[in-house]
């Protein structure tokens, strides 16, 4: 029993956050919203070389998987920093591929070290018109779709571009294995978590400057009460994220998808809150994590299905 | 990262278990908030100190088991599990008992921890004052030096299971003249049968007398009975605050046999769907407060003393507590109603969760200055 990140995890966890506040991603995510990839292309290569995507990856297939505490740890620095792009889809493909021998061995290596990324999805595909491999879930398959039709839907969070997979394509497996839906979930999980942390770690900042009344508004109770209700939610995700993660049990995964969203969403409103009108700009860059905290919580299991999960698995006694 | 317990811990815990399996009370004791319930709840600690399952964590000196941390957690997991009694020596066990091991002597844990663990003696808490609630340090009772002693003299209110119990702790008012509010305060243990106090038991919602004023009045506390430095109670007090809001008052083996109940509930009633999300939530509830506990408890055996991240744990149990008796009362309907029922009997107690060991206003005001670093303000 020793319920604690390793000092290697955290060091992986340190090292990302220095990349990606150093790639100034805030500016990645804004060009990639306007269907500039060239920038996320780039920053995608370095966090794939710093080990984003392996822990999903089998040795096998050049992989250092199955790592799923450390593939949380890396999906929460990726939430904080608002990066752009397919992560969890990528993941999730690289679950999907691991089952399919035949496509695994060409499609697995570029996945890990950001030479190619993937996207999953049914009628809308995550960035589908920049993703490298496509597949599609309909009908209870896996497909290997040809691509995907190069104009794209607006989602509420603007980096994030739905495309509508080509129909066709080859079929990867004849079930979608409940396991890898369990990886995604995780990765949403752990992104969601870092998303609410970024947002109270911002908000925390802004009220301390933000005067009011001659003094800064964080020496409000009302406003220090806010924050302290968001620290409890992320604080008491956090711990179900990892302990999911160690366990992979779906009910506990799903448990710590509805915790660590319905922690970051509420984080997002108090942030909006707190910030007033300028948290309602587009061109303020806390609108990167405020929109994501909302369209997190339908990805990959939404609040109900991720209850039911836990309605028909957690025990907590054993 | 490991959650797993080593095969020692694991066979604590089946001896833990097969104990309780041949003791706990096969029908619930009566509200350790009646004459006949306290009286009940006393025996039961009598019974558990008899084969040294009362006090786990304590040295076995002084009638535990130097179970440690990890392994008071799995007791208390087994302890909710198996069904078994609320604790009526609580108090003293998790609030005094602390403060005696950090700054009492070693005269007075031999004096005081044995017959607190055996339940002969149960201690109620004496803090809160009419004009002195979460401005604790504000307190006006006074602790007047005499010979050999102190003489205390003022009122205290609130005291839990005061009406009942044997003694009672609590901080009093020694220098008056003290340049601060929190200088000047003595920490100090009090016979509530002692000549001058009067016990006048207050009733909580339901009327059962949870609590009480204490009218002092000259009672005499012998030097023996001071804990630490006369004059230094503030410091004392704060860490006896921080083990209660901390680790060590509500386990999380108390939540998560709540929430299997609440699940059980749910299921007898044919898995309402419209109950579903709140019944999964408290399932959620129950295994974030284990898991938050054990990465606390595995920080603190790295070295890391428990600070205000106790306030975080604080306000969770509080309001979890409360939210899990609402849904089962809801999910009971026109039954919810009915008062001598365990639901509804858990639900009075989880009212005053958010209340007592420090308001949860408190708290949060204590999370948004230490922990997340806003500026001070007035209250």
């Amino acid at each position: 029993m020793r319920f604690l990140l390793t000092d290697e995890q955290r060091a992986f966890a340190r090292s990302l956050d220095a990349l990606l506040t150093a790639a100034d991603t805030p500016s990645v995510a804004r060009a990639w919203s306007a269907g500039e990839h060239t920038a996320g292309r780039a920053l995608w290569s370095r966090i794939a070389g710093a080990g984003v995507f392996a822990p999903a990856v089998p040795e096998a297939y050049e992989g250092m998987g199955p790592l799923p505490v450390e593939l949380a740890v890396a999906f929460v620095e990726l939430g904080r920093h608002a990066v752009p792009g397919p992560v969890v889809e990528t993941v999730l493909a690289a679950a999907l591929l691991s089952g399919a021998p035949e496509h695994a061995a060409r499609l697995l290596p570029p996945l890990v070290s950001g030479k190619a990324m993937a996207t999953v999805g049914s009628a809308y595909a995550l960035d589908g018109d920049t993703a490298d491999v496509v597949l599609v879930l309909a009908d209870g398959k896996v497909w290997l779709s040809p691509g995907c039709r190069p104009e794209v839907r607006p989602s509420l969070d603007p980096a994030r571009r739905l495309a509508v997979p080509l129909p066709g394509g080859e079929l990867l497996c004849p079930a979608v294995p409940p396991d890898a839906v369990g990886w995604a979930r995780l990765a949403t999980a752990a992104q969601a978590l870092g998303v609410g942390l970024a947002l109270l770690d911002r908000t925390v900042a802004y009220v301390g400057q933000r005067i009011q009344f001659g003094v800064p508004i964080g020496s409000f109770q009302a406003v220090k009460h806010r924050l302290a209700d968001a620290a409890i939610a992320l604080e008491f995700a956090r711990p179900l994220l990892f302990g999911a993660a160690l366990s992979m049990a779906p009910a506990d995964i799903a448990a710590a998808k509805v915790a660590a969203c319905e922690a970051a969403y509420a984080t997002a409103r108090t942030a909006l809150q707190l910030h007033g009108a300028i948290g309602y700009t587009a061109e303020y860059d806390l609108s990167l994590w405020l929109t994501k905290a909302r369209v997190l919580r339908g990805a990959w299991g939404t609040p109900a299905e991720c209850r039911a999960a836990v309605l028909r698995g957690l025990r907590l006694h054993g | 990262m490991d959650l797993t317990h080593s095969p020692a811990d694991e066979a604590f815990r089946t001896e833990a278990r097969s104990w309780l399996a041949a003791h706990v009370p096969s029908t619930p004791l009566p509200s350790l908030e009646t004459g006949e319930g306290f009286a009940a709840h006393r025996a039961w600690e009598t019974e558990l100190a008899a084969d040294r399952w009362s006090v786990v964590s304590w040295p076995a000196g002084y009638g535990g088991r130097d179970a440690g941390l990890l392994r008071w957690l799995i007791f208390e997991e087994e302890y909710y599990a198996a069904g078994a009694p609320g604790r009526v020596g609580q108090n003293g066990i998790s609030l005094l008992a602390p403060t005696l091991f950090a700054h009492g002597t070693e005269e007075q844990r031999a004096r005081v921890l044995p017959p607190m663990a055996t339940g002969e003696v149960i201690w109620a808490q004496a803090w809160s004052e009419p004009e002195a609630g979460s401005d604790l340090a504000s307190l006006r009772s006074r602790a007047v030096r005499t010979r050999g002693g102190w003489l205390l003299k003022g009122q205290k209110t609130w005291s839990s299971r005061a009406a009942f119990a044997d003694r009672a702790f609590g901080l009093f008012r020694s220098d008056p003249d003290a340049p601060k509010p929190h200088q000047g305060l003595t920490y100090l243990m009090f016979d509530l049968r002692a000549p001058g106090v009067t016990v006048r038991p207050i009733g909580r919602l339901d009327g059962k007398p949870a609590f009480a004023e204490l009218f002092l009045d000259d009672v005499f506390v012998p030097d023996e009975d001071v804990i630490g430095e006369p004059g230094r109670g503030w410091r004392i007090a704060m860490s006896t605050a921080a083990d209660e809001r901390g680790l060590t008052l509500r386990s999380p083996g108390r939540y998560l046999a709540a929430a299997e109940r609440l699940l059980a509930l749910w299921q007898a009633h044919g898995g309402p769907a419209s109950m579903g999300d709140r019944v999964a939530d408290a399932l959620i509830g129950a295994r974030a407060y284990q898991l938050f506990t054990y990465a606390a408890a595995s920080r603190f055996l790295d070295g890391t003393p428990i600070g205000p991240e106790a306030s975080l744990n604080k306000v969770f149990w509080s309001e979890y507590d409360l939210v899990l008796h609402e849904t089962a009362l809801d999910l009971l309907g026109r039954e919810g109603e009915v008062a001598d029922t365990r639901w509804a009997e858990g639900y009075v107690f989880s009212l005053a969760g958010p209340l007592y060991a420090g308001t949860n206003e408190i708290q949060r005001d204590i999370i948004a200055e230490r922990l997340l670093g806003l500026p001070k303000g007035r209250r």
